[in-house]
């Protein structure tokens, strides 16, 4: 999703934050730092335009400490969960500062939207949408620089000479002429006192030394050896485990509970009863596991009893029959498909998606009568700082929000319910108390990605081109519940990215989106969202067009791209590295996908077995991707083989179904996760550039679907329109 | 009751039931959080430890089932030669990303190699198919575990 393009509503601020030109003084602040030391802060227009309206008193965005020890401080608004943030994020700094980056210290952000907040995310403070380079990518190097102009104006004063007479390197400054040399922590009080400088230059990408280079995970020693703490291994003193159950059925309420057996439970200690849910208290999980199993509850199922899966499909279906909010009208198309020769319609569906991220739901609280302690792994800390604030009812400040490790986001984590359950709980309990889902929990109160719906149709010229495209989908809106003032007129930027501004030059387009809430069924972010549905539809609908025109896939889309140099040369190359067109034995097929989305261009080609039983294998995965300036080349290669191997998963087996409102799959033997004996090869290509970098973490799984798809009908000549595949429908006789 | 088990070399002595799984009285009443919870099920391997050497999924393991049998966990696979060779290999292929399966992963490869010190694709796949990694590290491992065999 890119909230990007929301900027430009606010006034003032209609200037990207990826171009130059801003005035330096406007948004960077620099001064001493607490307990002596240069501190540089920054603030990005978006995240403060109240302050920007009252004149030029901005607020700090985030913060760089260079302390009087030399120790360089790098306050993180990012957390990470996997996706290298913890080690890219600080390359920016250390490039412009001329720092090895072992010298750089991170620090968890506290929750502060005024200092932290995201500004490609709406201003919120949020780690998601695979933007944190692309929002870092100017503001953090411009206060890299800053810190290194001041340290050296310090170091030119104090010796009396040209500050561009000397030079900052490996944490000292330098006059070559005479040799002498300060280190930054001898320099940094001096450096606070020095005024900001209007202008700093930013190094030349020719002459980074970081960037561009693959740098050492900094989080990865201590998730080798067991050390490394996620929310869910906190263990405050005399914390307790809790587990839990929630209502069965979304909106359902506990009507009555007998837990005499599960009092009984050696270690058990106490039953907390909330209006939807039970928790067991207990000493260790193992006791609370076995008392919760020993509850007999009687549920009140409530308005949602009767949900099911082929219900919601059907009004999904009868809602594209009606008109919705346009989301991209360029040209005629309906005049364009009147005098098309050929039509080609489909429907596409795509069901409800589980997170399951590896580390399950979990979230430890301490509410006392002055005070409440939240340790979670979270990825909108200060949502849940709001949250365990309003359930105890103490001041915002009385709340500290711990932030761990993340053991998987995926979109997940940019939720609060299990911090908010946590605190519920808490409230019951007397001293810390660790709220820890079981599996089954976790899968069958998700919040789910949505079940889309899709109706498009395209009329080709007698040469087999389009000429006229017609999209209309249905299902829920994540961004209206998560972030309202970003859904206008039936639309948000999240829901529609992939289904509208097309790599592809297309004369006639149409693109009209229908929100439709699933009863009760709560939905969410999950990775690469609104692209891993629209990137299906218009990757696979692209595909069956190559088809009709009886023309090769590649050729088909490269004959689309005239306009579009980056796709082009993203798909040339994947088609190459892929010896696209050569032979494949019976049973394979190639298929290809190509996107442009979180500001990154991105071509795949997979090579995958169809069974004669319809097993359906990947073997191999070719990626070209065009991300920009890559910061962190092995974090690229990583995060798109690890994107793929979310994709596919969700291309084979991911679904959640419901049936009398109730989640059907609970545990990975029903909601299968791709495994070793499965995974392709994956060879990623990255294309140098100089562009501004692109999002890195989720690209990877929208192109991966219908890459797949593609190849099975490569290898089958059938066409799968809903997801995940159905094997069984590719079985071939004999 | 008083139950005595050998951990990393060490007898600790907790009281529990006896149908306790491990992994419950590594973290919870140990403190040894290293070993992680996945599924509860023996479906994802995150719990996964050694039991006189065999990768065992401590989740499904109820303590009383243990007896003399040494636990190693993930916090001293390090002090044997293969655990070594495997975290070194971890770290130089740049293996992980959230992190949070990756003690079972490499408590499952260490236990491959120190059974079959040149394990081929297939044995790869027998032996790490049992732990899931949802961040879909599994070109990483694939590649670690060839390093850390060529390395012996």
């Amino acid at each position: 999703m890119i909230l990007d393009r929301l900027n430009s509503g606010a006034a003032g601020l209609s200037r990207s934050p990826s171009t130059n030109d801003f005035s330096r003084r406007s948004f960077l602040q620099a001064g001493a730092a607490a307990g002596g030391g240069l501190m540089v802060s920054l603030c990005l227009p978006f995240a403060n335009r109240g302050e920007a309206a009252e004149g030029d008193s901005f607020a700090p965005n985030a913060f760089i400490r260079v302390g009087g020890d030399g120790q360089i401080v790098l306050t993180m608004p990012y957390v990470e969960m996997g996706q290298g943030t913890y080690t890219s994020i600080p390359m920016l700094i250390a490039e412009e500062l001329g720092v090895d980056l072992s010298r750089i210290r991170l620090e968890h952000a506290p929750p502060n939207e005024r200092l932290y907040g995201n500004p490609l995310f709406g201003g919120i403070q949020a780690t998601g949408n695979s933007n944190a380079v692309r929002a870092s990518w100017e503001p953090l190097r411009q206060a890299g620089a800053t810190a290194r102009t001041m340290l050296v104006a310090a170091a030119a004063r104090r010796w009396s000479v040209e500050p561009a007479s000397c030079r900052a390197q490996s944490g000292e400054v330098l006059h070559e002429p005479t040799g002498r040399r300060a280190t930054f922590g001898e320099l940094a009080a001096d450096a606070a006192r020095m005024p900001v400088p209007e202008r700093v230059v930013l190094k030349r990408p020719e002459d980074f030394k970081l960037i561009g280079t693959s740098a050492k995970r900094l989080d990865a020693p201590s998730k080798v050896n067991g050390t490394a703490v996620y929310g869910i291994d906190v263990r405050p003193p005399g914390v307790k485990i809790a587990t839990l159950v929630q209502s069965p059925v979304f909106g359902g309420r506990v009507k009555s509970v007998n837990d005499a057996a599960a009092r009984s439970v050696r270690g058990v200690r106490q039953i907390v009863r909330l209006d939807d849910a039970v928790a067991v208290v207990a000493d260790h999980m193992g006791a609370a596991k076995k008392g919760l199993a020993a509850l007999a509850i009687e549920w009140d199922d409530g308005p949602h009893a009767k949900v099911n899966t082929q219900a919601i499909v059907a009004e999904l279906e009868q809602a594209t029959l009606n008109a919705g909010a346009v989301a991209q009208n360029i040209g005629d198309t309906n005049k364009a498909m009147a005098s098309a020769v050929t039509k080609v319609e489909a429907i596409y569906q795509v069901p409800f998606l589980a997170h399951a991220t590896m580390e399950p739901m979990n979230c430890t609280v301490h509410v006392r009568r002055d005070g409440c302690e939240v340790w979670v792994g979270n990825q909108v800390i200060p949502r849940a700082q709001a949250t365990a604030a309003k359930i105890t009812g103490l001041p915002l400040d009385k709340v500290i929000v711990h932030n761990h490790l993340i053991g998987g986001g995926f979109g997940r984590r940019l939720e609060i319910d299990g911090v908010t359950r946590a605190v519920e709980i808490a409230k019951h309990v007397d001293g810390p108390v660790k709220v820890v889902w079981t599996r089954e929990e976790d899968i069958q109160h998700d919040m789910y990605r949505p079940y889309w719906l899709d109706r498009i149709s395209a009329g080709l010229d007698a040469n087999g081109m389009p000429v006229a495209w017609d999209h209309r989908f249905a299902g829920s809106s994540v961004i209206a519940r998560w972030a309202p003032p970003f859904f206008n007129n039936g639309l948000d930027p999240d829901t529609t990215e992939g289904a509208i501004d097309l790599v592809y030059a297309l004369p006639n387009i149409h693109v009209e989106y229908v929100q439709v809430e699933p009863p009760g069924i709560p939905t969410a972010f999950w990775r690469s969202v609104g692209p891993s549905h629209n990137v299906f539809v218009t990757e696979s609908f692209i595909d069956e067009l190559a088809a009709a025109a009886k023309q090769d896939p590649v050729a088909y889309r490269r004959a689309l791209l005239d306009k579009s140099p980056r796709a082009k040369a993203v798909l040339e190359l994947a088609a190459e590295k892929a010896g696209w067109g050569q032979p494949l034995p019976q049973g394979f097929g190639r298929g290809v996908s190509l996107q442009f989305v979180f500001a990154t261009y991105m071509a795949q080609i997979t090579e995958v077995e169809v069974s004669r039983d319809g097993a359906i294998r990947v073997h191999r995965v070719v990626c070209a991707v065009d991300c920009g300036i890559p910061v962190n080349p092995d974090t690229i290669q990583a995060q798109i083989q690890s994107a793929i191997m979310f994709g596919i998963t969700a291309a084979l087996y991911g679904e959640i179904t419901l049936k009398d409102g109730r989640v059907e799959q609970s545990n990975f033997h029903d909601y299968q996760i791709l495994r070793m004996n499965q995974a392709p090869a994956v060879d990623v290509h990255i294309v140098p550039s100089r562009e501004s970098p692109g999002g890195m973490g989720e690209a990877g799984t929208s192109a991966v679907v219908p890459a797949v798809t593609n190849a099975i009908f490569a290898a089958t000549g059938k066409r799968l329109r809903k997801l995940p595949v159905d094997a069984t429908a590719l079985k071939r006789p004999g | 009751m008083a139950i005595t088990i050998k951990v990393n070399g060490i007898d600790r002595t907790v009281d529990v039931d006896g149908d306790t799984p491990l992994l419950w009285v590594l973290r919870d009443v140990l403190g040894m959080t290293g070993t992680k919870f996945g599924c509860g099920m023996a479906l994802c391997g995150a719990c996964t430890v050694h039991v006189d050497g065999a990768a065992t999924r401590s989740c499904v393991t109820p303590i009383d089932s243990i007896g003399k049998s040494e636990i190693t966990t993930i916090e001293a696979i390090g002090g044997t030669a293969v655990g070594t060779r495997i975290q070194k290999a971890w770290l130089e292929q740049e293996v992980v990303q959230c992190g949070y399966c990756q003690s079972g992963q490499i408590m499952s490869a260490s236990a491959l190699l120190a059974s079959n010190p040149h394990p081929t694709d297939a044995d790869i796949d027998d032996a790490m198919s049992g732990n899931i990694c949802r961040c879909g590290t599994y070109v990483r491992i694939r590649e670690a575990i060839k390093h850390a065999a060529q390395s012996n």
